[in-house]
């Protein structure tokens, strides 16, 4: 036996024993791409995930919504950095993630490449977007990768509280005028189908889920998670008046959950490819704001290599 | 662009006092001061902590994960060092 076939071995009886993999431990080459891939592409969904929502921070409604989405977009940055964090113990470096960010190179949630046209998609995506990515992200609390699970504990323990306050912006706006209600039902019609796209391809077109099954950095497929999130948020809608747009969306007795219709394929793939929406938009934003920061970064290396050298003036004196 | 990452730093958060200093995570930073500072925003936006230590990674020495079994090994058959190994009478009560 060779050894490296020995090493894969020890590997995946530690995966099947449930024992965490740690940044220094040995792991399969595979398993480290694989991991950079998500949990970059994760970091990048915090990041540009600030986008949509920042539009509406100086339209806000209320002093107290304008509080609430100010404290949602700094979690995205704080979860941006947790993940970010992550990925860098596995040997990339964060300039490295973020240039690939930058240059188009690195995906994102696709999600985000929709544009929020009224105050009411707030609300959408706190609870759907949101609350489809809680449904992703609490498996993940339990991935092999140590620092990414520790990672997705924390973002995770934030993470309700944007379900919540998007759901309440959805409830007061079903309890108002025509116009509001009008607006609400808008939002969900727009908002609904990409959400149930965020859990990515099914699983039979899923190249990736397989092998990411067997090393526990998933814990559930695709279709399983889409599932549950659909039998979670009907009733939710149903609650406050919303009608989920999707005639073939009924009951299902025997199998115990929802019957949907059929996902618009060619919409993911097109978005996916850099054909949605707000793409070109979102990382435009992205390359100014590195572009336009990059001042300050220079003057704060400037003063921390100028304070450096005045303490060792001092030391010598 | 950048040429190069500000230095990296391992974070650890009191969350009350009384409590020990605990590593939450890392972040990259210019200096201790802007360490410390951007800590406080991102990981104590709840009140998770009274205090914070920021350490440049680079000071950090680990014991090697490929010889955790032997540089641990000595303290495996040591049954002894714990308080259940020695049976005493339940007449006798706690101790």
């Amino acid at each position: 036996m060779s050894p490296q076939i020995n090493l894969e071995e020890q590997f995946q009886a530690k995966i099947d024993a449930e024992i965490k993999i740690e940044p220094k431990d040995w792991m399969p080459d595979a398993y480290r791409k694989t991991l950079i891939r998500q949990i970059s592409q994760h970091a990048h969904s915090e990041i540009v995930g600030m986008l949509p929502e920042g539009n509406w921070l100086t339209r806000a409604p209320s002093l107290k919504r304008k509080a609430t989405l100010l404290a949602k977009v700094q979690d995205e940055a704080g979860h941006g950095l947790y993940l970010y964090s992550a990925v860098e113990t596995l040997g990339i470096s964060r300039l490295q993630t973020i240039e690939d960010l930058l240059s188009g190179k690195a995906k994102y949630s696709s999600i985000f490449n929709y544009p929020t046209l009224t105050w009411a998609d707030m609300g959408a995506i706190g609870w759907l977007v949101d609350g489809a990515a809680i449904m992703n992200q609490v498996p993940l609390c339990r991935t092999s990768y140590g620092p990414y699970a520790r990672a997705m504990v924390r973002v995770c323990k934030e993470e309700s509280f944007h379900q919540r306050q998007g759901y309440e912006i959805m409830m007061t706006l079903m309890n108002g005028s025509a116009e509001q209600k009008e607006m609400a039902q808008d939002a969900m019609n727009r908002w609904w189908w990409p959400a149930i796209m965020m859990f990515g391809p099914t699983d039979s077109e899923s190249s990736n889920t397989e092998q990411s099954v067997k090393w526990k950095i998933k814990r559930h497929t695709n279709d399983e998670l889409r599932q549950k999130f659909i039998d979670a948020t009907v009733p939710q809608a149903e609650y406050i008046g919303l009608t989920i747009p999707d005639k073939d969306l009924k009951w299902n007795e025997a199998k115990g959950a929802y019957d949907f219709g059929a996902i618009n394929w060619d919409e993911f793939w097109n978005v996916v490819k850099g054909n949605g929406p707000c793409n070109k938009q979102r990382l435009e934003a992205r390359q100014n704001a590195h572009n336009n920061g990059a001042w300050v970064r220079e003057a704060a290396s400037a003063y921390a290599e100028k304070r450096a050298k005045r303490s060792v003036t001092a030391e010598v004196a | 662009m950048q040429q190069q990452d500000w230095p990296l730093w391992e974070i650890f958060i009191r969350s009350r006092q009384g409590l020990d200093h605990k590593h939450v995570g890392s972040l990259h930073a210019a200096d201790a001061q802007m360490a410390i500072e951007n800590a406080r925003d991102v990981y104590t936006r709840r009140m998770e902590g009274v205090s914070i230590w920021a350490v440049e990674s680079k000071y950090i020495h680990a014991s090697n994960p490929d010889e955790a079994g032997a540089f641990f090994e000595p303290a495996e058959d040591k049954v002894y060092r714990h308080p259940t190994f020695y049976d005493i009478p339940e007449a006798i009560g706690h101790m």
